[in-house]
């Protein structure tokens, strides 16, 4: 989604320049009609606009409009409101927001939670709304008093007054405040006086997170609720021929079996007879076009249309030139596979369908479309449907399809049955269901002078699309070019005169989405990897070599002369130890890593130790920041070691953990980070962790074995020293 | 009719016998911190206790919990749900969260049977336990921590 980032991005960082320094701004926060009319009647809570309310207690609840999938997004949104709000952090709260044009994403135009953008997107918009509050109930009590607005000041939830020492709670102050009108402009904050952003605050849903109370969308139960589970196609867009249904209703607890878009539904009581219903189905199926799909033949289409040449990404110079006249020149292949999400949480969703209304519970990081997809379904008009958001026990992009397959699933199964439904997802329906990180496969090539500095470099990338043909195709396609199959690569910072990145879009039909990182998780592999063969090749230290290349990217720079220093770069390591290193950019921060890894008699490998550097901009919470990237640095890992979803006969192989394993404890590094002071522009810290970790992991394996992986996950015979 | 003891509480519920225990606890109870996560022992976030020790409720079929004690997170004794709690709470464990009763069911049966767990007892006992968010490290030092408090008897 980065483009959509980038074009906007600009803009809003423009703008909220103008905030620091503690500016005069505009307020244009929008408030939302039902509780801003509550508020008008019972005057209970006061609600200066849509992203909070102040109880009389002096609780404070802020809406969260960004889902929290354990990235933090509650946490860090309400610490930026409560910054502003000058709020006692022991009486904030965080409900999730409602659908309404007021929670929109103000880059990407729905409500929506991804790319992320979570904390620098809403970083001023959030601001503005604590600081009006603040103002409100500031004024509120200047009346009170009846004394100038400028003697009195806000401390930790109580507006002060400083001649006569009189003070009054915010809770005190709700019903004042919300006889007044909203302010046209606010004063923020100069960041030195900050007392709540840039702090280590511990999380706010932790608590619940540990005593089984957090209710995440499987758990959501409601009165006559009963489950599905759904026999979908074995290969991906096989249809529904006809079916046979008697042995499914002789199963103890089946209530309904029912062919919906994508299959047939089974619903029971429970999900044990849904499931044991489904097993007795009897089911012919047209396989479609993708009945003979095998991941082996794909590699070879894949080599065919990396022959040709692809839509133009990047061009600098004349790469084909400086290649014929570099001194030394080199080449690879790589191919890198489809990957699956593997949610803890399977994809799940509860759907009340009624004549005149629908009512959704769900994990999701796309409110908007799935609300509108509910609405096409049932016929019903969007303010028809409401649509609670829940915890998500994990997202990294699955949670946010644009197709709303999952809402879909469970609003025409509850339409047929007239019952809510909640339809659950085995882990292996989650495994065979698509919308995997597209398998890419790219060529490169790149030539070295006669003083081994790099003068040219060509890359062709060859992967299916994720957004032709949605309506986010004007936003991320440019000039024939997806920006997800090329980011990583159409920017590489490295100084390099004459380079040309072109993409080749692979023939569809498997269903392919945004996973942790998007393209950067391939791009950055074979950026990064290339790069080190290049400094092997050229003679020169690793480090050294991408650092002479930065002199214009210097957040580049900065991240990878921190983390060199931190990791002990060139200092001597134990006896079988290898050390690797990688530096990537992506949704607006820089991240450097080193890995440490060592090769048992074995062959088995071990990763010691991972060093990691961010510039992120300026910091909201270090501790989520730090979490993110050793999250990051495990999901990287998981997928450089085993993540691999391949195809025979059209199916996927891989059903559970067992053949698609998950990084776990026993094999967990000590990851350090360090973050890198900055008052720079504010980037992302969700997805930027995962890029470096599987390219440095290779890089260091090289040091050990001489071997370059040039494809991933690694495999045994990649252990194995020349 | 199926009765079963699960948190100190005698419960009665209509199921068949070979009914997994996870979704009588989920279903039949509403005991819902307890999380299912794969259906075949690989993950952990089913994980309870069956008389004390870890089982996974995804495969364990309700018939074999009839005439035990069965705990859950929602009934997990103050003794290691208190330092538990505490220190991940301190080290601000969770992500989506969605792994972490299973991790600290796990976690409890490991302090039981080693009060002051060394790191490898830890990756040992808790690599059952998958969580795709990377807690890893968290856990490591939560347990580590927990192992303290309860030494202590501090935490409370």
């Amino acid at each position: 989604m980065s483009t959509m980032v980038n074009c906007s991005r600009r803009h809003f960082l423009k703008a909220s320049a103008l905030a620091g320094g503690g500016l005069i701004l505009g307020v244009h926060i929008p408030g939302l009609n039902g509780l801003a009319k509550a508020a008008e009647q019972g005057i209970s809570t006061f609600v200066p606009n849509a992203f909070l309310r102040i109880a009389k207690d002096g609780s404070v609840t802020v809406m969260g409009n960004h889902s929290e999938m354990g990235q933090g997004a509650y946490t860090s949104g309400a610490m930026t409101i409560a910054e502003e709000l000058d709020a006692d952090w022991t009486k904030i709260r965080v409900e999730p927001a409602p659908v309404d044009p007021a929670y929109n994403h103000l880059v990407y135009g729905v409500q929506i939670t991804g790319g992320s953008t979570s904390t620098w997107s809403e970083w001023d918009r959030l601001r503005k709304a604590g600081a009006a509050a603040r103002h409100m109930l500031l004024t509120a009590a200047a009346q009170t008093w009846n004394v100038d607005p400028a003697t009195c000041r806000t401390e930790n939830g109580h507006v002060m007054h400083a001649g006569s020492q009189r003070r009054l709670s915010y809770g005190e102050l709700v019903e004042k405040a919300s006889t007044l009108t909203p302010p046209q402009n606010v004063t923020l904050k100069d960041p030195k006086d900050f007392k709540i952003i840039g702090k280590a605050l511990k999380r706010l849903d932790t608590p619940d997170k540990t005593n089984g109370k957090a209710v995440f969308g499987l758990d959501v139960n409601v009165p006559g609720m009963l489950v599905a589970v759904v026999a979908r196609p074995p290969v991906f867009g096989g249809t529904l021929k006809s079916f046979n249904a008697d042995k499914t209703r002789a199963v103890p607890g089946v209530r309904h079996v029912v062919a919906i878009e994508r299959g047939v539904a089974v619903v029971a009581d429970g999900f044990w007879p849904a499931k044991l219903g489904r097993e007795a189905l009897e089911i012919v199926w047209d396989e479609g076009p993708l009945a003979a799909l095998d991941s082996r033949t794909q590699r070879e289409l894949y080599a065919g249309l990396a022959e040709k040449t692809g839509a133009v990404a990047r061009k600098e110079g004349d790469a084909v030139s400086g290649l014929s006249n570099a001194t030394k020149t080199l080449e690879a292949i790589y191919d890198l596979p489809y990957l699956a999400h593997a949610t803890m949480e399977p994809m799940n969703c509860v759907a009340d369908v009624r004549a005149d209304s629908c009512e959704i519970w769900v994990g999701t990081q796309f409110q908007s479309g799935d609300r509108d997809a509910a609405a096409k379904d049932t016929g019903l008009k969007p303010e028809q449907v409401k649509l609670h958001t829940t915890m998500l026990g994990g997202g990294f992009g699955r949670r946010s399809p644009l197709d709303s397959h999952v809402v879909r699933e469970a609003v025409q199964i509850s339409k047929a049955v007239k019952v809510p439904v909640k339809v659950i997802w085995t882990r292996e329906d989650d495994m065979r269901g698509g919308y995997y990180r597209p398998r890419a496969y790219h060529t490169v090539s790149a030539g070295l002078d006669a003083n081994g500095i790099p003068v040219a470099w060509q890359q062709r990338i060859v992967c299916q699309s994720i957004f032709v043909g949605t309506p986010f195709e004007p936003a991320i396609v440019k000039n024939g070019v997806e920006e997800t199959a090329v980011e990583g690569a159409a920017d590489l910072p490295y100084d390099i005169p004459n380079l040309l990145v072109d993409w080749q879009q692979a023939p569809g039909g498997v269903p392919v989405f945004i996973l942790r990182s998007v393209g950067h998780s391939h791009t950055a592999f074979v950026v990064e990897t290339f790069m080190d063969e290049l400094a092997h090749a050229a003679g020169k230290d690793p480090f050294e070599f991408r650092r002479a290349l930065l002199d214009k990217h210097p957040r580049h720079k900065r991240v990878l002369e921190l983390v060199a220093e931190k990791a002990g770069w060139g200092q001597a390591l134990p006896d079988g130890r290898g050390r690797g290193l990688a530096l990537h950019e992506a949704f607006g921060s820089f991240v450097a890593q080193v890995a440490e890894v060592s090769l048992s008699r074995q062959g088995s490998l071990r990763i010691h130790r991972v060093v990691c550097a961010i510039d992120c901009g300026p910091v909201v919470n270090p501790d989520i920041v730090h979490a993110q990237m050793e999250g990051g640095i495990v999901f990287g890992l998981t997928a450089a070691l085993y993540g691999e979803i391949t195809f025979e006969n059209g199916r996927v192989k891989q059903r559970n953990f067992h053949d698609y394993p998950m990084l776990r404890i026993n094999e967990m590094p000590e990851v350090e980070v360090h973050i890198v002071p900055s008052t720079e522009k504010m980037g992302g810290v969700g997805e930027p962790g995962v890029p470096p970790i599987a390219p440095a992991v290779a890089n260091a394996l090289f040091a050990l074995t001489g071997k370059r992986i040039r494809q991933l996950p690694i495999r045994a015979e990649d252990l194995q020293p020349i | 009719m199926i009765t079963l003891k699960v948190n100190g509480k005698e419960r009665s519920v209509d199921v068949s016998p070979d009914t997994p225990l996870l979704w009588v606890l989920r279903e039949n109870f509403q005991l819902t911190g307890t999380k299912f996560g794969c259906g075949m022992a690989l993950c952990g976030a089913c994980t309870v206790h069956l008389d004390g020790e870890a089982v996974r409720s995804c495969v364990t079929p309700v018939s074999r919990a009839v005439g035990k004690e069965v705990v859950s997170i929602e009934g997990l004794s103050p003794e290691y749900s208190r330092p538990l709690q505490q220190a991940w709470i301190a080290e601000d464990v969770p992500q989506c969260g969605y792994c972490q009763s299973g991790q600290i069911m796990a976690a409890a049966v490991l302090l039981r049977d080693r009060a002051n767990p060394t790191d490898e007892d830890i990756s040992i006992g808790m690599a059952g336990n998958v969580c795709r968010c990377g807690t890893y490290q968290r856990i490591r030092r939560a347990i580590h921590l927990a192992a303290q408090l309860k030494a202590q008897g501090g935490a409370k």
